[in-house]
């Protein structure tokens, strides 16, 4: 981390900057998808009739979203160091469990 | 036989390498950082090609009303599971690699991304002839 009065050791390629940026790509695709799949519970046009289906499937949908802007935010916030520490696995794997759990729901959800 | 077993003992293996951090760091030396945060951008940008099929996934499902329900649902279903192998596959995909840096080994290879480009270009393919004969229309 930067300490004032030091001057902070840069990474002539930018490494971690661009590793942020592809974090933020993915988090902007995330919400695509999640918006995608928000559409039809609100309108109603996928997920049958009753409203507490639609309910559970919009809480389901925005809990995915909020868990991957979760786990990039605090990569994001990892990667601010000039020598940012490797991606752990764990975080890898949440990130990918919150893309397959949309999938999953559109699986069970497309009529 | 032995390379079926063979083959599912290293997928455990490999399911277990990414929940385990310390596993991955007991092994080898650490590479250069530089090295490690590029192969995080390619599990990232295999993940946005996941969400990509996912999305093309509800897209389809929702915003083609004048398809038939069974090649709809088909599509969709199709997208979303593609989807969702493609996202799994990217972090077992990363956990190799960064395994492969950490032992100095040459990266894995993978038919995945042959695979994946020859699916979806018949996907488009019979896509284009089904809008060309009018298959889509009602």
């Amino acid at each position: 981390m930067k300490r004032p009065g030091q001057p902070a050791v840069r990474d002539p390629g930018l490494q971690p900057e661009r590793t942020r940026l592809a974090w933020r790509r993915t988090t902007l695709a995330c919400a695509v998808v999640a918006v995608l799949a928000e559409r039809p519970a609100l309108y109603g046009t996928l997920y049958g009739r009753g409203s507490a289906p639609r309910i559970a499937a919009a809480v389901l949908v925005a809990l995915a979203l909020a868990g991957f802007l979760w786990v990039a935010h605090g990569r994001i916030r990892a990667l601010a160091a000039p020598r940012p520490p490797v991606l752990r696995p764990r975080t890898a794997a949440a990130a990918v469990g919150c893309a397959v759990a949309l999938a999953v729901f559109g699986v069970a959800l497309v009529r | 036989m032995t390379g079926v077993a063979g083959r599912l003992r290293a997928a455990a293996a490999g399911v277990r390498l990414w929940w385990t951090p310390a596993r991955l760091r007991e092994e080898g030396e650490t590479p250069d950082y530089r090295f490690s945060l590029a192969n995080e951008r390619t599990f990232l940008a295999w993940l946005r090609t996941a969400l990509a099929l996912v999305g093309g996934g509800f897209a389809v499902a929702q915003f083609l009303p004048d398809l038939h329900r069974g090649p709809r649902v088909a599509l969709a279903v199709l997208l979303l599971a593609v989807g969702a192998l493609c996202a799994l596959r990217a972090v077992d995909h990363w956990a190799r690699c960064e395994r492969a840096m950490r032992r100095g080994e040459d990266l894995p290879v993978s038919r995945f991304p042959a695979v994946l480009a020859l699916a979806i270009g018949a996907v488009a393919a019979v896509m284009v002839i089904a809008v060309a004969a009018g298959w889509a229309d009602r």
